[in-house]
């Protein structure tokens, strides 16, 4: 039995292997090592709440910071790792400690994508993936009177969001045909390009950023087709990048991510990863993949935790994404890659609709749902079960979703 | 600071304090307890934080609203007395409270 688990990173993934080993009776040592600086904290909100001002960072933290010690975990937010020596058993920290382990916990995370153009250095370009980014981000929106945003994934679209409810012309320039390109169908698409152009953003897509222009700061964005787009910040929202650097230096397997088994351990016996940094098989979908969201940072953590303690693995959930913007909830179960048919259920117009992607077989591969909390649990259930249903059932809105779910065939 | 009790559904009990204007599910996310995953943090999307409150505390706790309520409705084991427990404010008026976990979160 291990008696020195060492986990690196402090994110998500990192705390529920931490809090999932306690649970399931891990009574030695616990090492966690982060480099951010701060004790952990729900990434998620910087994006929405927390950068509007809602909620304060205390409500962030995963733990109050005296709570960790009592829980026995030493948590240590300034030990950046250097390497990972297995054929000893230690981690290195950059400030040359060693620390030696039973097991390690790689779940490193991932870091924002950067861009490299001219004068993609100046001030007043912001990205967003950690506190200090959003605390960055939120002082300079508090003065500024625009914002270009580079890129409409996610992150871009929450900050459109809240930059319009503060007040700011906000202007989205997107280098695919359609925002959510990558994460989501063209009707998903197509709903949140005419949201935001109701709250008065402009969406240009199809659009290559050339250059950024400015003095001493940012003050426009430069497009390849000749225009100019005037902004007194930047944020820049092109996707990440996984941490593996120092698992691949360690002779641990990567590609795109850290390699992952079931359990989310990885080619050495002794170490598992977990989170954003990893590549894991998704047997529901027969395709190995990574997975850049809570639900997987979290299954993978209590994945790691059960194998190391030999507790029953927990069941496996549908992967799922959630999304706040403006008074729009989207909630996304499951991964529509592959799918052939796209069923609305409800009216678009109305805010409040689902859709079910299907493959040829009528099996529901992935649930999109729009202010529909009950379409997107019903729906995470049945895209579990590989559940098979008819179109035209879908669309009626005459059966209710509790009577649908009970139409479909598993 | 207020006290709040958790009971999971084995019976263990856990009693932990909570902070005037958080919520309940943060009081046991921030003190490890098991079975409220809160996979979303808060946000009201996942359903993860489901809990039965004592019944001597229904009359006390903030209403539902109408995501709250769309969320449960499709939870699993739901009865009168269920409540994410993130849309649960905590105040002094709290002190004492007792949920109890449901057995479909462990």
């Amino acid at each position: 039995m291990a008696k020195s688990i060492v986990i690196i990173g402090a994110g998500q993934a990192a705390t529920q292997a931490a809090n999932s080993l306690r649970q399931y009776g891990f009574n030695g040592k616990i090492t966690m090592l982060g480099d951010e600086g701060i004790a952990p904290y729900q990434r998620p909100p910087l994006s929405k709440a927390y950068l509007m001002g809602e909620i304060e960072i205390a409500r962030l933290k995963f733990r109050d910071d005296d709570q960790w010690e009592r829980d026995g975990i030493d948590m240590r937010p300034n030990a950046g790792v250097a390497n990972i020596d297995r054929a000893a058993k230690m981690v290195v920290t950059k400030s040359g400690e060693k620390i030696a382990y039973d097991n390690l916990i790689i779940a490193t995370g991932s870091r924002v994508r950067k861009i490299s153009c001219e004068n993609s250095e100046l001030k007043g370009i912001h990205y967003l993936r950690t506190l200090a980014q959003s605390d960055a981000l939120k002082a300079d929106l508090d003065k500024a009177k625009s914002i270009a945003i580079i890129g409409a994934g996610y992150i871009g679209l929450e900050v459109a969001a809240i930059a319009r409810k503060k007040g700011l012309s906000v202007t989205v320039i997107e280098l695919a045909p359609r925002v959510l390109a990558r994460v989501a169908t063209p009707i998903i698409s197509q709903y949140f390009e005419n949201l935001h152009a109701s709250h008065g953003v402009n969406i240009m897509t199809n659009c290559a950023l050339k250059a950024f222009g400015g003095k001493d700061k940012v003050q426009r964005v430069l497009l390849e087709d000749g225009r100019e787009i005037a902004a007194d910040v930047v944020l820049v929202g092109i996707g990440i990048v996984p941490n593996c650097e120092i698992a691949i230096d360690a002779g641990i397997i990567c590609t795109n991510g850290i390699d992952v088994d079931e359990n989310a351990g990885t080619n050495d016996a002794n170490i598992y990863a977990c989170g954003d940094c990893t590549n894991r098989q998704l047997e529901l979908y027969g395709i190995r993949m990574r997975l850049e969201s809570v639900h997987n940072a979290i299954e993978q953590a209590k994945l790691a935790a059960a194998h190391i303690m030999g507790a029953e693995p927990p069941k496996l959930d549908t992967p799922w994404f959630w999304s706040d913007q403006y008074d729009v909830k989207l909630q996304i179960a499951g991964l529509s890659n592959g799918a052939t048919q796209h069923i609305v259920r409800g009216n678009i117009a109305d805010n409040k609709f689902a859709v079910f992607h299907l493959n040829d077989d009528n099996r529901i591969l992935a649930v999109d749902a729009i202010n529909s909390p009950g379409e997107f649990l019903i729906g995470k259930k049945l895209v579990m079960g590989s559940a098979k249903i008819a179109p035209h059932i879908i669309s009626n809105l005459d059966i209710s979703i509790k009577e649908l779910a009970a139409l479909a065939v598993e | 600071m207020v006290q709040i009790t958790f009971i999971e559904n084995n019976g263990t009990v856990h009693v932990v304090e909570a902070t005037n204007g958080g919520t309940v599910m943060e009081a046991a996310t921030k003190h490890n307890v098991p079975g409220i995953d809160a996979d979303c943090g808060g946000a009201c999307a996942c359903a993860t934080c489901h809990v039965f409150v004592d019944d001597a505390w229904m009359g006390k706790i903030n209403p539902m609203g109408t995501m709250e309520e769309s969320m449960l409705d499709f939870a699993e084991g739901v009865k009168p007395n269920s409540r994410l427990s993130c849309q649960i404010i905590v105040n002094e008026d709290l002190d004492g409270l007792v949920v109890t976990i449901p057995a479909s979160q462990f």
